[in-house]
């Protein structure tokens, strides 16, 4: 159903994440300071035309080092949700196309994954592997393969009833003809729509385990880090937390829109996954 | 009860899977637990002798299976870095976190229901819209964020409560529910959002019914259709969404604990991980594993009881 409503969601969602993505691009190759130099004059600097966001305790320029710490969330949660998203399609594909028992065992285990808190299970895989960017990438990118399984299987399940697949049978295309070239493209509006809550959730779990310690390492920028090394100081410089708060929000807030501009409205998160 | 049988069959399944795979996922990585403990002056001797003891040397579907029986003896193995019960650890620390999710479950019940009908009989205006778009925004924040935010505006400019100002429940009971109150609205508001927009989307999809429209033209007005019919139905789809927001309740507090500085179990989880304490870490997975099926259990036994069809599927 395309109404009004509903492109307005998608209308913001892409203005919001071009903003983001102009800004993180632009971070890549230009940042109006280093971001990790420590300028002892500039201590707790409030916001001003010099330093548009303040300075840290360290005298390091917030706004470049928004910029970077935006480039990391980002960088991970793209790749987790490719990791994750890949395998998953590819999961629920085979085992929707085929079922059998295989297909009853995956979804029995997928089951019980789904009904477990998804973060608490990153944290396991972190505690594993320990921490660091491309552990954190692997770990959100495992965790979410249950839910891109179940979206493309139970899609691929209703499809393959279709008559053109049929057809498509009787013409002597070949099963991965049928489920990538015909299936695939027909089941892609609810895989991309899950691919946006994912990311959602991607940037929200990446800041927060940041946060904790035990994702992103220095010497990588991360937002989540920012916040917990500036609580200390919230009082006198409160500068220092709200604008990587502002950039984790922004950044989730984009894709959120999308996912409902691409699916409709009024469907809660993970409502359908 | 044949329902409940085949509910509870799957509940251990499950049980069973989480706590072999957080397992294995302990299992699997280089650099075990004896090396861990030793440190890396050890001989290659002690390391082997420590391993043994430890009982490092089997395979893992045996440890599995030791680990197992002891787990439901009742027993959850022993901390390395503290050398004590991993069971007295918990024992101390369960009880804020229940606590912390109950109050916060509580909130989102007290908040998104009253707002998720009038979003529903407001659909497409104005209030409609401006609730949604609000919640669209809540469902963003990080709720570690918004704990920071609430810490600078109510306990650092208000001061309405000290941050880090952590009261036990032995010194205070209510001082001890007070401290909560705050960390609990950073849980609650991010899944208020969603249970808002869950319930809005449900009552919608009731009121096109033709239920409604009879009941409608017996003359009822439209509080009573409401309250009466309308409701009972919606809240059907939303009962699941509770039990998930409750699991999503208790994996968020462990983040939340550390901004406001509770010395719940994300606190150990957290230490545990950093500290490569993997007794405590799989004993606490596994008990909150044990309590989402929990939840899971008991809202599916409140699913059939409020909704007879869902017995006879």
């Amino acid at each position: 159903m395309r109404t009004g409503k509903k492109n307005l969601n998608f209308i913001l969602g892409m203005a919001i994440t071009a903003f983001m993505l102009a800004f993180l691009l632009i971070g890549v190759f230009y940042t109006p300071y280093d971001p990790d130099a420590m300028d002892g004059a500039a201590k707790y600097a409030a916001p001003s035309l010099a330093h548009l966001f303040g300075c840290d305790h360290f005298g390091r320029d917030i706004f470049s080092r928004v910029m970077k710490g935006t480039g990391t969330t980002f960088f991970v949660a793209a790749l987790s949700i490719l990791l994750g998203g890949t395998a998953g399609v590819l999961t629920g594909a085979f085992t929707g196309y085929f079922g059998g028992w295989l297909d009853e065992i995956l979804m029995r285990v997928n089951d019980a994954i789904v009904s477990f808190p998804s973060i608490l299970l990153a944290l396991v895989f972190i505690s594993a592997l320990g921490p660091g960017k491309y552990n954190v990438i692997l770990a959100l990118g495992i965790v979410f393969i249950p839910s891109f399984a179940r979206i493309t299987r139970s899609n691929f399940l209703s499809q393959k009833e279709m008559d053109y697949v049929k057809s498509a049978r009787l013409m002597g295309d070949s099963h991965l003809r049928i489920m990538f070239i015909h299936i695939l493209p027909n089941v892609l509006p609810s895989i991309l729509s899950m691919a946006a809550i994912g990311f959602n959730n991607a940037v929200l779990a990446e800041a927060g385990m940041s946060y904790l310690g035990i994702g992103v390492q220095p010497p990588d920028a991360s937002l989540g880090r920012m916040l917990s090394e500036t609580q200390a100081y919230l009082m006198s410089a409160p500068w220092c937390a709200v604008f990587p708060g502002l950039a984790v929000i922004l950044l989730a807030l984009g894709f959120s829109f999308l996912s409902d501009g691409i699916l409709g409205k009024g469907k809660a998160p993970g409502a359908d996954a | 009860m044949k329902y409940i049988a085949k509910k509870l069959g799957t509940l251990i399944i499950t049980l069973l899977i989480v706590s072999f795979l957080s397992f294995l996922a302990f299992s699997v990585i280089p650099g075990d637990a004896a090396v861990s403990r030793l440190g890396t002056e050890a001989t290659a001797e002690q390391t082997a002798a420590l391993r043994k003891e430890m009982g490092l040397d089997k395979p893992v579907l045996v440890r599995y299976g030791t680990w197992l029986r002891s787990f439901a003896a009742g027993g959850m193995g022993e901390s390395y870095s503290y050398s004590m019960p991993v069971r007295e650890m918990l024992r101390d620390k369960l009880p804020i976190t229940v606590a912390l999710t109950l109050l916060s479950f509580g909130l989102i019940l007290v908040i998104s229901i009253p707002v998720g009908i009038l979003a529903a009989q407001q659909e497409g205006k104005w209030l409609d819209s401006l609730i949604m778009t609000l919640n669209q925004i809540m469902m963003s924040v990080p709720g570690f964020f918004l704990g920071i935010l609430i810490t600078y505006i109510f306990g650092l400019l208000l001061k309405w409560f000290t941050p880090g100002a952590y009261v036990s429940v032995s010194d205070s009971f209510w001082g001890f529910l007070g401290y909560l109150i705050a960390p609990s609205i950073a849980i609650a508001l991010p899944r208020c959002a969603m249970c808002v927009k869950m319930l809005r989307s449900s009552v919608v999809s009731q009121m096109k019914l033709d239920y409604v429209r009879t009941a409608y033209s017996r003359g009822n007005t439209g509080r009573r259709v409401m309250f009466r019919h309308v409701l009972k139905n919606a809240l059907i789809p939303v009962l699941t969404f509770w039990g998930m927001t409750i699991a999503d309740i208790i994996a968020n507090s462990m983040i939340i604990e550390q901004v406001f500085t509770i010395p719940g179990m994300g606190s150990l989880l957290i230490t545990s991980i950093s500290n490569r304490d993997y007794p405590v870490v799989q004993g606490i997975i596994v008990l909150v594993a044990a309590l989402v099926i929990l939840i899971n259990f008991i809202v599916d036994l409140l699913y059939s009881r409020i909704d007879p069809r869902i017995r006879l599927k």
